[in-house]
Formats: C-alpha cells, sequence, structure tokens
C-alpha cells in the first residue's frame, strides 16, 4: 500500500446541521479542538486556515469540496512543524450522513505516500477531538483534555 | 445508545467476526478479496460477516477508485471501554495484563 491514510466513523445523535456548524465554526471548534479556530470563505477553492492559540496558522490549505451538511474536502499542510510542513499536502474528507436520530460522521485523513509522519500524528489526535466533539454536542461538555492548547507546542 | 451497544455486543459475540477485526488489526484499508485469502469461510460469509461489523460502526468502508476498503473502526470499544473501566483501573489491568502475557509466554498477534 502506497497510501497513508487515517479512518474513523463516529455516531453522534445531533442533527447534520448542528454537526456542520460545530465542524467549522469558531465558537464550537475551540471548545473541544484544543482552543483553535478555521478561517475560510467556506467555498470551493477558497483558502482556508487553522489558527492556533496565539494567532500561529497550524495547518493551511485549501476547500476543495464543499457540499454544506454533507461533505466537506481539504487539503491540509501543516505550517508549524518543519519535518510534516516538508511532507506537502494531505487531504481531509468530512461525510455527514443522517441514520435515524443520530448522524454518521466518517473522517479520512490521507496522503499519497507511505510512512506519512503527519498521517502519524493526526491519527493520535483525531480521536480525542472526535470524542471530545461529540460529548460536546451530545451532553453539552467537551472532553477536558481537548480544552486547552497544549503548552510549548 | 443501548440499541447501538447491542448491536456492538452481537457483532463481537461471533469468532469469525472477531478474526476480521484481528486481521484488520494487522492489516487496515483492506479490500473484500484481500480479508477472504486464507480464510476459512466463503465470500459470502464474510461479506455478510462485515456487513453486521460496520452496522455496529466496528468496520468504515471507504471507497477509493473501485476499491472498497475496510478500516477498523476503534470508536465502540473505545466507549465500551470508557464505560466499565475508569481512568484509575486502566493502568493497574494494564499491569496485570503485561505480568499475564510474561508468565504465559506470550505468542498472540
Amino acid at each position: 500500500m502506497t497510501n497513508s491514510r487515517f479512518v474513523y466513523v463516529t455516531l453522534i445523535r445531533t442533527t447534520p446541521e448542528k454537526l456542520w456548524r460545530a465542524l467549522i465554526e469558531p465558537e464550537f471548534t475551540r471548545r473541544y479542538w484544543a482552543e483553535t479556530w478555521q478561517e475560510s470563505e467556506w467555498k470551493a477553492g477558497a483558502s482556508w486556515r487553522l489558527m492556533i492559540p496565539g494567532g500561529r496558522v497550524g495547518d493551511s490549505g485549501e476547500v476543495l469540496e464543499i457540499e454544506p451538511e454533507r461533505r466537506l474536502v481539504l487539503s491540509w499542510r501543516n505550517d508549524f512543524k518543519p519535518e510534516l510542513h516538508e511532507e506537502g499536502y494531505s487531504r481531509l474528507t468530512y461525510e455527514l450522513e443522517k441514520q435515524g436520530e443520530a448522524v454518521k460522521l466518517t473522517v479520512i485523513h490521507e496522503m499519497e505516500r507511505s510512512g506519512s509522519k503527519l498521517i502519524e500524528e493526526v491519527s493520535g489526535g483525531w480521536p480525542l477531538i472526535l470524542a471530545s466533539l461529540k460529548s460536546l454536542l451530545e451532553t453539552g461538555e467537551s472532553l477536558e483534555a481537548t480544552r486547552r492548547w497544549p503548552e510549548g507546542v | 445508545m443501548a440499541a447501538d451497544v447491542d448491536k456492538v455486543f452481537k457483532a463481537l459475540a461471533d469468532p469469525g467476526r472477531r478474526l476480521l477485526l484481528d486481521r484488520l488489526h494487522a492489516d487496515n484499508g483492506q479490500t473484500l478479496g484481500q480479508l477472504c485469502e486464507h480464510l476459512d469461510m466463503s465470500r459470502q460469509a464474510v461479506t455478510k460477516h462485515l456487513k453486521l461489523l460496520e452496522e455496529a460502526t466496528l468496520v468504515a468502508t471507504i471507497w477509493r477508485g473501485r476499491e472498497k476498503l475496510h478500516y477498523l473502526n476503534p470508536m465502540p470499544i473505545h466507549e465500551i471501554a470508557e464505560r466499565w473501566i475508569g481512568k484509575y483501573e486502566r493502568g493497574r489491568l494494564r499491569v496485570l495484563a503485561e505480568l499475564k502475557k510474561q508468565l504465559e509466554g506470550e505468542t498472540n498477534d
């Protein structure tokens, strides 16, 4: 296999509309995604940035595909760790699918190279962020471990 | 979500399905054809098992080109662990599991 790929599925008791907002709006992401927020016009071809506290750019790329409440595809390059930055662009896909009273969220983060350090690193981060997102939408509280940007990073 | 937990336990209750999860754990992102290799199960049986595993979200599938790839999704098992195994017990259980492995000369992977 020549690709590096992270795949994750979670069922969240919410609506596609709320989940969509939670994935892109700063007032949500700050709470479950370590105080980070995203800046974009959210249309195909627009630039996209993940901002980290202090105003640094964490990751950046472009909106490749966008279908509100259903599908979002971003190109994604790390901007604050040189060894990850030099790997270039990865691709992140969110798919939302209503299933009864819940929404099935599929997250695919992949890169066309084997043994990508970026994919290895995000594979450790996504499960915690997504568990926290689920908790926030279902209970109103995100997970403690994801509420602050880690010191010294 | 009681119904979902039922699905997970039901899916895990079959040795054939657990074997498929083990195969994905060893090598994630396989096609149906790859999963059927070296297995003592018909293609139809594997397909049926995978469907149940997918409904329980223990397996996630994605299409890449003309290939449907199967991935182990650890979320449901993680949630079960979180529910019954407190954060303080986890460390102790890991130590005991290590001890058991060493005493039994573990070769299981």
